[in-house]
């Protein structure tokens, strides 16, 4: 925006007379189109997505009535005659989610305060970039963790035979959970650093200790910006694919018990996908259609949660 | 702070006025945010342990002079699986690093914020990087590989993952511009430079270490990926890639395949695999932070 003053400026220079132009530059011009053209390859990027998801997803609803999927309590599309009720995957989603979420939200914020509010400069600068390798290790390493040593852990220490079984949900959701803490932490801590140190000040002033003024004031003080932090933790959850698909399940189940297996939207996607299904028939559809479903969730999500942090930008920066 | 004393109290009332029952609920807060983050570090190291006891007996040459197997561990590597990932990383960066650069360009230098679709392109880019991977491997499914006919080939994998990271990439290298300071950028205009020259002899210089870190770490986000390229039918191969319409595997798909069988063998292979990928991991995050901690300019 500075830079389009200056251009105002030179074009008044110019109809001085002097100063004016020589030639015409079409490179600049020729720059503009590029930047632009390379700007646009996300948005295309959305516009394709949402395509490739539609197109499919409405041909399988001419098939299979909306009311059917959305509240079917059957999924067998590989069944004759087949089941397109999707509420079992939506209760492992939940389930899983519930669970990483149960973890990465109390101890993501923990973290976050003890980063912001309580460690020293040097501990900061060690425990931060040792939280985000967690962020960084490839979700089917954990989801290899989570099936050949969590959930062998969790067996030796069950009181039944049966469960855990070696597909479960609690422990796909813990170790999902577990990536997750740095995405709600690192969100959290931008959030508490960006409340102005006058407020703790104020506090201490009046003779809050450390803890009061962490939980009573940077907390509620930042508060937009950890819901954000909360509901794009909530988002990956929803999202993550490997873990669940490799710890968690590939059969759908309805319960509310975490040490049965479930098959999460992801899973049910990751798997069938990897199938040599023929392009164009039902089953093929069913990805496009529960992967809508996913996409749309998702996107409520990360809508809120922007607009979560443009507020607490436009309070305190 | 529970030392200060209000004013006008008499000395023997000072006793009274230092908490008492405080500094526990205090110290019990502090252990609890101590608590937080030990689960976080316990839990990394618990996992690199894992696989290194588990893995490092496999850890040999044999992983990368041999192909993949599901039915032979003894004999069984990774080539295939190794080779896959550097040639389809290669082509993410070339397609993601410039794209990413030029939108990060675009956006600091050129876009008005007050106009709609400029601030359409930010909020845009926000969502993609939160939009979960699996999804990007359905676009990449339904467009790349059947829509353009590709099948699960490296430049299927490539395009699909570049888009995957775009946003990454973006967002680094918008901080990374708007790290240099406006007096850079009116000095070489005061000089002439037109905006291009500017942006290009002053700007981007000055803001290539910064670009440098975020690509790094974008790719090493798309190296660990496993979840587009299982949507894209990435299965197990046996021969190493030879151009970018050949099929390939990557070592997280191979990971998934070996992790989900029963044999010990396997899972075995699978720690290996996962060793080999976290070394690549760590390569690639070191030269970002040495990157960062050298080349960084301080105005």
């Amino acid at each position: 925006m500075s830079t389009l003053t200056v251009d105002k400026h030179a074009a008044a220079a110019g109809a001085e007379g002097f100063l004016r132009q020589q030639r015409a530059r079409h490179g600049e011009k020729l720059v503009y189109v590029v930047l632009l053209v390379s700007a646009l390859v996300s948005v295309a990027t959305t516009i394709g997505i949402v395509f490739s998801l539609v197109v499919p997803a409405a041909q399988f609803f001419a098939e299979v009535p909306l009311r059917e999927f959305l509240f079917g309590t059957d999924w067998a599309p590989n069944f004759q005659p087949p089941s397109f009720g999707v509420i079992p995957l939506l209760v492992g989603t939940f389930l899983t989610t519930v669970i990483a979420c149960a973890i990465a939200l109390p101890v993501g914020l923990g973290a976050a305060i003890y980063l912001s509010e309580y460690a020293s400069d040097r501990a900061r600068k060690t425990l931060k970039p040792a939280l985000e390798v967690l962020a960084g290790i490839p979700t089917v390493v954990y989801g290899f963790f989570a099936l050949t040593f969590f959930t062998p852990l969790l067996k030796v220490f069950s009181p039944s035979e049966n469960l855990p079984g070696t597909f479960n949900a609690f422990s796909a959701g813990v170790i999902m959970g577990v990536m997750i803490i740095p995405t709600v932490a690192s969100l959290s801590e931008d959030a508490m650093a960006a409340v102005p140190s006058g407020l703790r000040q104020g506090a201490f002033a009046l003779g809050s200790n450390k803890r009061q003024v962490s939980t009573r004031v940077v907390v509620p003080a930042a508060l937009s910006g950890i819901a954000a932090a909360f509901i794009l933790g909530i988002s990956r959850a929803v999202g993550e694919t490997m873990i669940v698909t490799m710890a968690a399940g590939l059969q759908p189940n309805i319960t509310l018990n975490p040490f049965e297996f479930v098959e999460t939207m992801t899973a049910y996607i990751a798997s069938s996908a990897g199938g040599d299904i023929a392009t164009g028939s039902t089953v093929y559809k069913t990805i496009f259609a529960v992967g809508l479903l996913l996409f749309i969730i998702t996107f409520v999500m990360n809508m809120i949660s922007i607009r979560l942090v443009r507020k607490y930008r436009e309070v305190y920066e | 702070m529970s030392s200060i004393i209000v004013s006008g109290k008499p000395p023997t009332e000072r006793p009274a006025l230092q908490t008492t029952g405080e500094p526990l609920k205090e110290r019990a807060f502090k252990w609890l945010l101590w608590g937080c983050m030990a689960i976080g570090i316990v839990t990394l190291v618990t996992l690199l342990t894992y696989m290194l006891v588990k893995g490092l007996p496999r850890l040999s040459t044999q992983l990368v002079t041999n192909m993949p197997s599901q039915v032979n561990p003894d004999t069984a590597g990774a080539q295939s699986a190794i080779a896959g990932t550097l040639w389809v990383m290669t082509f993410t960066a070339l397609f993601a690093i410039p794209v990413g650069i030029l939108s990060a360009i675009y956006l600091e230098e050129y876009a008005d914020t007050e106009r709609w679709w400029n601030r359409l392109i930010e909020v845009n880019l926000l969502n993609l990087a939160a939009v979960p991977s699996i999804v990007f491997g359905i676009l990449g499914l339904a467009f790349i590989s059947r829509g353009l006919g590709f099948g699960p080939t490296i430049i299927t994998g490539a395009l699909t993952l570049g888009l995957l990271v775009l946003p990454v990439v973006v967002i680094a290298s918008r901080e990374a511009i708007r790290a240099v300071p406006r007096s850079i950028r009116m000095g070489s205009l005061a000089l002439g430079a037109t905006k291009w020259q500017t942006i290009w002899r002053q700007v981007l210089p000055a803001s290539v270490p910064g670009m440098a870190t975020g690509s790094i770490l974008a790719l090493s986000r798309a190296i660990g990926e496993a979840a587009p390229l299982i949507m894209l039918g990435v299965s197990f191969v046996t021969f190493t890639p030879d151009g970018l319409f050949s099929r390939f595997t990557t070592l997280p798909v191979q990971i998934y395949r070996w992790g989900s069988l029963p044999q010990a063998a396997f899972q075995e292979l699978a720690a290996a695999a996962s060793i080999v990928l976290l070394l690549l991991l760590l390569v690639m995050n070191s030269i970002a932070i040495l990157i960062r901690n050298k080349m960084q300019t301080r105005w």
